[in-house]
């Protein structure tokens, strides 16, 4: 077992899956109470995979995620308040209420995204090392995907590329034995996931995802090997998720003994043992990161309520950035009023906003919700619509001009 | 002016922005060594070496989601796709990713990419290699379409994209590559997205076509004009997204008559849109059904004969343009 680092490092990796795992629970509890909809992927059980990834990172090192990535940016530093409104879809949430809980994005800390494609980061993170790479910066790309997002065209395809291009790029497989509901066996011919790393001529490693400091030094070697030696590794963390895949899930396709046996091997108790056996840290030292965490995830509930739902008015914001180069662009081309971005301190018309209040898809409609013809006697029932524009035959006069 | 075909025209755009800004790099299947699949990045490899011309493996979905990447990281990739049917290899990365993240981020990363592909049919490339999905592309908001029709347009708004902190889908037309036009000598200016070119002037009917439609349109505009007396005026709209529909309103308030040329399919196509806005808010000054002209409902025949059939020609659209009439002349 790998040495204990200094103790505050030990305190800070405590404090930080203990603030992950009391966010986790809460945020359960609130999409219970249906202030989060949706999708809720809860990663309870994982937070030693997420904390040792992100404790070996430098601040400059991009991460980018899946679908299960609260955690992921809160290890990050991104705050859990604005996690939190997030779920709730509010303004103050880290993608305005406009992501949700699969899509938490904090440019500052460099957490690039969750993604609710399986495998849809994972181009985008060679992309984002090849950046670095190309401005000649020192910065590593960590890529975290599931053990069900290797069975992806995404995942050879990137493999192949990153290891071609020698991308400072590294991947870690959060291997929690499904997919869904699908267990590795039923969904790879490869069990042995750090082994598909072998057709990329890369390397791939296993470890203990339930031990915090295992995963610390062995993403810190995978990252020191893409940052020197320009070169991606796969590194396969066997953990596992307590909870459900989202929070609408019978588990009908696992035993609860072994949900049990998992539980047993805690990553956050095991690791808080650890600590305080080796006197490194104190029980008063545990007892506060509790606290604190409570204390932290209670302002993130009271903070995300407190914080307003967007406004209708923002329906069209940041859908392009306007003005940037090629012009102006209608948000709706169906608005015969001046374009967004032609006469931006234009407000949105009135009709426009009802349309919006009323869940209809555009907006700038003039003069409102359009009648419906069946109230105007208009509607023609059992009239055969005549398709317009059909290819005629060819003409073979024609046919002989055009050679 | 010069005289440049349209693969050359598009060549000197994207090398005069690389040379403008180091953050330009163009990446594709055989772009470098090969100098591209229709010769449109000829040279480039020569002047910009390796790591701004990029030869990728055949992983289309890949080579997109990393322009994705390198452009939220803060580049400006140019990717090319080398059919518009491989680009449907890429519909993940373009349709969930590049066109959806700006909005779903809230506007927190930027994804200034441009992803060209040719198109389009005659050249017997058959079912797999030679369709028309404008207004697949069309559909998705966040994306910029373009579709120009000539060297000069071709050249300003291919420069316009990679300026353009969007991601823009821009679409080529195999058949126009080697058609020649008039450019200025120099740099030029961009061209902004969101202006339609009025090619031909008149008052009897509106035709407005994109691509090589959009030659096609004019084709049939003179053939009106010498063989019925029809003066019509011609409309490539050169971007779809934004549309400028506008200038399309304002001759169909004039005309009140308006026919749309395209080589894609008739279902839900760009001339299907086209009417509906047009039958919105220009309906009361119609004299006529708005008229399509479109490709055939089939998959792109390979047989010279069958393939010359599924695409629009200019006899259907002066048949067209003459329904619009009738009872007029």
């Amino acid at each position: 077992m790998a040495d204990l680092p200094d103790a505050g490092t030990c305190y800070e990796l405590l404090a930080r899956m203990a603030l992950i795992r009391r966010f986790e629970e809460e945020a359960g509890r609130q999409y219970q109470r249906a202030k989060a909809g949706g999708f809720l992927h809860l990663a309870i059980g994982e937070e030693a995979t997420i904390v040792g990834t992100t404790s070996s990172m430098r601040e400059e090192d991009y991460l980018i995620g899946t679908y299960r990535t609260h955690g992921h940016a809160i290890a990050r530093g991104t705050d859990p308040r604005r996690v939190m409104a997030e779920l709730f879809g509010r303004v103050d949430g880290t993608s305005g209420g406009r992501g949700g809980s699969m899509h938490i994005f904090d440019r500052e800390k460099r957490f690039m995204g969750g993604y609710g494609i399986v495998g849809g980061n994972l181009p985008i993170a060679a992309g984002l090392a090849l950046s670095s790479e190309y401005k000649g910066e020192d910065a590593v790309t960590v890529c975290m995907l599931g053990d069900g997002a290797s069975n992806t065209g995404n995942f050879g395809e990137t493999m192949n590329l990153a290891a071609l291009w020698s991308l400072p790029v590294f991947f870690l497989v959060e291997n929690n034995l499904y997919g869904m509901g699908t267990s590795v066996e039923r969904h790879s011919a490869q069990t042995d996931l750090s082994k598909k790393a072998e057709g990329y001529g890369i390397p791939g490693e296993r470890i203990d995802g339930m031990d915090v400091i295992a995963v610390r030094e062995g993403v810190a070697e995978g990252i020191r090997r893409a940052r020197e030696e320009r070169r991606p590794t796969i590194l396969e963390a066997f953990t596992y998720r307590y909870r459900g895949h989202s929070a609408a899930d019978p588990e009908v396709y696992r035993e609860r003994k072994e949900v049990e046996e998992w539980q047993a091997k805690d990553p956050i108790e095991a690791f808080a043992r650890r600590c305080v056996e080796a006197g490194v840290l104190g029980e008063r030292e545990v007892e506060e990161v509790r606290e604190k965490a409570d204390e932290t995830v209670k302002a993130a509930v009271e903070f995300a309520e407190a914080s307003p739902e967007p406004a209708l008015e923002s329906l069209y914001e940041n859908l392009y950035v306007l003005d940037s180069g090629a012009g102006w662009y209608a948000v709706d081309e169906r608005s015969p009023e001046p374009h967004r971005g032609e006469r931006e301190e234009e407000e949105m018309p009135e009709a426009a906003r009802r349309l919006a209040e009323a869940g209809a898809a555009y907006a700038g409609q003039p003069d409102g919700p359009r009648p419906n013809p069946a109230e105007h006697g208009d509607a023609q029932e059992g009239v055969e619509p005549e398709v317009a524009g059909e290819v005629e035959e060819p003409d073979p006069e024609a046919e002989e001009a055009e050679r | 002016m010069a005289t440049l075909r349209m693969r050359e025209a598009l060549r000197d755009a994207m090398a005069e922005e690389m040379r403008r800004d180091e953050a330009v790099f163009v990446m594709g299947e055989d772009v470098g060594v090969f100098q591209g699949a229709f010769k449109v990045t000829e040279g480039l490899l020569e002047e910009f070496g390796e790591r701004r011309v990029r030869d990728t493996p055949i992983s289309e979905n890949t080579i997109v989601g990393a322009g994705v990447g390198a452009a939220m990281g803060g580049l400006r990739p140019v990717v090319e796709l080398m059919t518009v049917n491989f680009a449907l290899l890429a519909l993940d990365q373009i349709f969930n990713h590049a066109a959806a993240i700006p909005y779903m981020f809230n506007g927190g990363a930027r994804v200034p990419l441009v992803i060209r592909m040719p198109g389009g049919g005659g050249h017997q490339l058959g079912p797999t290699h030679s369709h028309s999905f404008e207004a697949l592309f069309l559909q998705v908001p966040g994306l910029l379409v373009a579709c120009p029709s000539t060297p000069a347009d071709g050249k300003a708004l291919l420069k316009a994209a990679i300026r353009d902190d969007n991601p823009t889908i821009f679409i080529e037309h195999e058949g126009l590559y080697g058609a020649r036009g008039e450019v200025v000598d120099g740099e030029g200016e961009p061209l902004r997205f969101g202006e339609a070119a009025v090619r031909r002037e008149g008052g009897d009917v509106t035709i407005v076509g994109i691509l090589k439609m959009a030659h096609v349109a004019e084709d049939a505009a003179r053939a009106l004009a010498h063989e019925h007396g029809v003066e019509a005026e011609v409309i490539d709209p050169r971007t779809l997204r934004p549309l400028d529909l506008d200038t399309i309103l304002a001759s169909v308030r004039k005309t009140n008559r308006a026919v749309i040329v395209e080589e894609g399919w008739p279902h839900g196509g760009v001339g299907a849109n086209l009417a509906t806005l047009i039958t919105e808010q220009a309906f009361d000054y119609l004299d006529a059904p708005v008229q399509r002209v479109t490709g055939a409902d089939v998959h792109m025949p390979y047989s010279k004969r069958l393939e010359q059939a599924a695409i629009p020609h200019e006899e259907h659209v002066v048949q067209a343009a003459l329904a619009t009439l009738e009872g007029s002349l």
